[in-house]
């Protein structure tokens, strides 16, 4: 009898340019875990993430860190054009093993690291009336969260109001989201990523620009 | 730990050994085969006897979990799962920048870190041969040993059926 392992030694994966995931992955993750469970809870509220990691070009700290604590073998993850490079795709597959898809409908998660050309909203999977949370979480990198244009947010888990300033969203963005939030339960959530800083951006949020 | 190499299980579809073409990749396979299959306390001397440690950094920590075995009846018959094994892996790089995996059976963390130390260390061309003739001939050598002696063990209480002709159509 012989015996076909399905061990792939190297997995087809180019572990040249491989770089390092998360120190120590069950602690460190939890950590983020409860990090962007704090930024969900309070939307607008920039929340610190611990876990210093570097992962490969374009990836900021957070975004690596939300990655790898978020991603796994049963969330496929749809990535735009500009981070879609060999290194990064090695980078997943080795150490979150999520399948890449090419159509953003068949997303769980969506990673953006050029705001500006990302798909309309719309385009990620907005979940259905009986399984909202089916719907696609983004990670949106943005190239700062204090320099763009002041938004006011309101609704739950906010006081009165809180102000963001992500920068580098396209002009149908704001739009986008009031559309997004018209249609809650359903509709995506964004995490905006910046540094080591993640902000989240929950549907059932109201933004006025 | 409940870490599982969950990716270890749908990649390689065991049709066939991508290895077996390209050269360097049969001998890796080699090596590290015989790596996986060596025990720890070999290891651990053949590590100890080492000249130049290497300094290295973790890819992926050494961690714990299952996959799924699967065979084919007389090696080319329908494929089956066998059945599920413990097996720890881990990823390293050396300071010098090759990068060593080590995927072994069971839960020893230390000979899956050995196994990828010598793994990385034997994609240095300069030190191959060296390390091929003090590491992993000796190590393949009681390999091959240990797995005689099972096998004279087993064969040495082997039994042979006969059926006997009862005549029942005459």
């Amino acid at each position: 009898m012989a015996l076909a392992t399905s061990l792939n030694a190297s997995g087809g994966i180019d572990t040249a340019e491989l770089r390092p995931g998360l120190a120590d992955p069950v602690h460190d993750s939890q950590h983020i875990f409860r990090g962007l469970l704090t930024a969900l809870a309070h939307p607008g509220r920039p929340v610190t993430l611990p876990g210093d990691v570097a992962g490969p070009e374009p990836l900021d700290p957070a975004t690596t860190a939300v990655a790898l604590t978020l991603l796994d073998y049963d969330t496929p993850l749809w990535i735009d054009w500009i981070a879609d490079t060999p290194p990064l795709r090695a980078y997943l597959k080795f150490h979150c093993g999520c399948p890449l898809v090419e159509r953003s409908q068949d997303a769980a998660f969506g990673l953006v690291t050029d705001p500006e050309n990302m798909p309309r909203l719309a385009l990620f999977a907005q979940g259905r009336d009986q399984y909202p949370d089916s719907s696609a979480s983004l990670l949106l990198q943005v190239p700062s969260l204090e320099e763009g244009p002041a938004v006011t947010l309101k609704g739950p888990g906010i006081r009165e109001t809180a102000t963001i300033r992500p920068a580098g969203l396209p002009d149908w963005f704001w739009n986008d989201w009031r559309l997004n939030a018209a249609q809650f339960p359903l509709g995506v959530d964004i995490f905006f990523t910046c540094g080591r800083s993640v902000v989240g951006l929950p549907r059932s949020i109201l933004a006025e620009g | 730990m409940d870490a599982a190499p969950r990716s270890a299980a749908p990649q390689g579809d065991g049709q066939s050994a991508p290895g077996e073409r390209d050269p360097a990749q049969a001998a890796r396979r080699r090596w590290m085969s015989v790596l996986a299959k060596a025990k720890l306390n070999e290891l651990e001397s053949a590590w100890e006897d080492l000249a130049q440690k290497p300094a290295y950094d973790w890819l992926r920590r050494p961690e714990v979990g299952m996959v799924m075995v699967r065979a084919r009846t007389g090696g080319t018959g329908g494929r089956f799962n066998l059945g599920q094994m413990t097996v720890t892996r881990c990823a390293l790089r050396l300071a010098s920048g090759e990068a060593g995996l080590g995927y072994v059976q069971g839960r020893s963390k230390r000979h899956a870190e050995l196994a990828a130390l010598f793994d990385a260390l034997l994609q240095d061309e300069g030190r191959r041969g060296e390390l091929e003739d003090s590491v992993i001939a000796p190590l393949e050598a009681s390999h091959l040993d240990r797995r005689t002696a099972r096998s004279r063990k087993a064969n040495s209480t082997k039994v042979n059926f006969f059926t006997m002709v009862r005549g029942e159509n005459e």
